[in-house]
């Protein structure tokens, strides 16, 4: 708020130097307008680079078949990281969305208290955890206890990581459905539980689908937690108990390998990987978010996201 | 005439989704505690061994019968590489976010939000992959080189071979990943302040600048700083991108001494030595015992974060409702 005192500090320092702040201003808005080019050039090249270097090397030998030998004139593809990526996604949803959705549901219809005060914030803080603070926990709480890497681990991992998002996500949404709603399911002698995944969760459908698909564009690109959970492969998958490979995983490997092919197989997988969560995230905002009511949720969801 | 009953209380329905509910919710609970009790207990080892070393000593042997960890060089590379990394993008991502505030004309508003907030989803690998095969290029030939050239080895910053994979090109990319984040959540901050205090400043024949550091700054400061703490938070998370790019040094050699130097995070020592380390050895407590280190300041970061953003997102739907 502007107070009467710095009222009068401000009359006082805008009646002088009208020259000087003029010129002020201008240096300002070029300092601001070169702040932008700086962070818009790299951005954008990101983005042209991974484009033009990978869409050169896709074929469909590439999306299907297993690697070739390091080094060796037959690079073959990256099926089995595809694969692998997909089965993760599958099953780390299979894991993190009912517990989220409960988890948001909790918050928002029961969480007026100060538990739900405090598993709201806690819930805050492990959304901007380091993911590879949660890999190593997931290797020593599964793969040190079952004694080899698999599935499950990568699983476990991706779902800590998605859990938050759809919590967050969910509460948000739940709570933009009007109180009116809940009383009229009441008013007929529906039962609480029911109201809530028959009316409520019902009206919020799109904004539980953006969180949830918000979550799963974010894990797609998890890379760090997945080196201490599904260890990587080059072969398809055998078993939810083995190791597997998983798309950002091969980049990571394919990129420190110092032969050419290795090269344009990354940029590829790249190009499949930013293509996956370009298109959810693409999607998702023209899909949902562009309704009316929604632009609070898309403000949250942000910031759950970035 | 059928009879209604009315029936009192609540259902075993309700009570059982209730109680699913709240497990939900307790799970998120149970997982931090879990984290805490499986990183001490996985490092318990090394903390036996080394003591005090572990968080002051810079030797880092992991040959059996020589083993010796001093985990001093990797947090101090954490701190000197996210540090120059939030130098570099607070002032940046504070102009992007002032321009889609307040400067940029209505029809870039939109699009250009709307690529900043893609640009935070694109997962680091690729921000890495892109730095060690593109950037990595451009950053030796035109800007190591030539500040080699210039200030060469009596510079202490400066020295050291200009190779491309060091502390200096890690710090840069890791702040061009984190000026997405730390742009969309300020520039939100900046929409949240009501527009009778840009109008109150204007009135008074304030310049845009003015408006903005008059009206606008005091409003959401405490805001700003929450959004710098949380990319804060990224940057000494970050995995993989500086994994790529910041040269792995170990031991000594790895504490930071010139920018031209490789260098090693804590993130990064992890993701590279983890392969190398054998179930139930002293090496594997140690990398357990780096990822300790690396929660407990993640934590305190983000509590002190979400304190203050928490605050003021408060406040203003207070000032709202008001």
């Amino acid at each position: 708020m502007i107070t009467v005192e710095q009222r009068a500090e401000f009359r006082k320092h805008f009646r002088y130097n009208v020259g000087r702040r003029l010129v002020l201003d201008k240096v300002v808005k070029c300092a601001v307008l070169v702040c932008v080019g700086l962070a818009i050039v790299p951005l954008v090249s990101i983005l042209v680079d991974v484009f033009v270097s990978g869409s050169g090397a896709l074929s469909w030998e590439f999306l299907t078949q297993v690697p070739g030998a390091v080094g060796s004139d037959q690079p073959g593809g990256i099926g089995p990281a595809i694969q692998g990526a997909l089965v993760l996604i599958g099953l780390s949803s299979a894991v993190g969305v009912p517990i989220g959705v409960m988890g948001g549901i909790f918050l928002s219809e029961y969480g007026n208290n100060r538990y739900g005060r405090s598993v709201r914030f806690f819930n805050d803080v492990l959304a901007e955890f380091p993911t590879i603070v949660i890999g190593v926990f997931a290797f020593t709480f599964i793969v040190l206890t079952i004694g080899n890497f698999s599935v499950w681990a990568g699983t476990f991992a991706l779902s800590i990581i998605m859990l938050p998002i759809i919590m967050r996500t969910t509460e948000e949404s739940l709570k933009l459905v009007p109180v009116t709603y809940r009383e009229a399911g009441y008013a007929l002698g529906i039962r609480r539980w029911n109201v809530i995944l028959k009316i409520v969760l019902a009206s919020a459908k799109s904004g539980l689908v953006t969180g949830i698909m918000l979550s799963v564009a974010r894990i797609a690109g998890e890379t760090a937690p997945l080196i201490f959970t599904i260890l990587g492969n080059s072969q398809f998958i055998s078993g939810l108990d083995g190791p597997i490979d998983a798309l950002p995983l091969r980049i990571w490997r394919l990129s420190s390998l110092p032969y050419d092919s290795a090269v344009t197989q990354a940029w590829g997988g790249a190009f499949i990987l930013i293509i996956i969560v370009l298109s959810i995230n693409i999607g998702v905002r023209y899909l949902f978010l562009r309704k009316k009511g929604a632009t609070l949720l898309k403000f949250k969801t942000m910031r759950r996201m970035s | 005439m059928k009879a209604v009953t009315i029936r009192k209380g609540s259902s075993i329905g309700d009570k059982i989704f209730k109680v699913v509910a709240i497990g939900a919710a307790t799970y998120v609970l149970a997982i931090i505690v879990m984290i805490v009790i499986n990183l001490i207990s996985g490092s318990a080892q090394v903390w036996q061994k080394e003591g005090l070393y572990f968080l002051t000593g810079s030797d880092w042997n992991s040959v059996q019968d020589r083993e010796v960890y001093g985990a001093a060089p990797y947090i101090m590379g954490t701190f000197v590489n996210a540090g120059i990394a939030m130098a570099i993008a607070i002032p940046i991502s504070f102009g992007i976010a002032m321009f889609l505030s307040e400067l940029a004309p209505k029809i870039l508003r939109t699009p250009l939000s709307f690529l900043v907030e893609l640009l935070a989803a694109v997962p680091s690998v690729i921000y890495g992959l892109w730095g060690l095969l593109i950037f990595r290029g451009y950053i030796q030939d035109w800007l190591e080189t030539p500040l080699h050239n210039t200030f060469g080895d009596q510079s202490i910053i400066f020295s050291g071979t200009p190779f491309g994979l060091d502390i200096f090109t890690a710090s840069i990319v890791l702040a061009i990943m984190i000026i997405p984040t730390i742009a969309s959540i300020s520039r939100e901050i900046m929409l949240a302040v009501p527009n009778s205090q840009r109008e109150a400043a204007y009135m008074l024949g304030a310049t845009k600048w003015e408006v903005f550091r008059l009206a606008v700054l005091p409003y959401s400061k405490s805001g700003l700083i929450g959004a710098t703490i949380l990319g804060l938070g990224r940057a000494v998370g970050e995995t993989m991108a500086v994994t790529m790019l910041i040269g792995n040094a170990t031991g000594q050699a790895a504490f930071p001494t010139s920018l031209f130097q490789p260098g090693q995070t804590m993130a990064s020592i992890m993701a590279n030595e983890f392969a190398e380390a054998s179930q139930g050895g002293l090496h594997l407590a140690a990398l357990i015992g780096i990822g300790l280190i690396l929660f407990i300041m993640a934590f305190a970061i983000n509590v002190v974060a979400h304190l203050l953003v928490a605050r003021v997102v408060r406040s203003h739907e207070g000032a709202v409702l008001a």
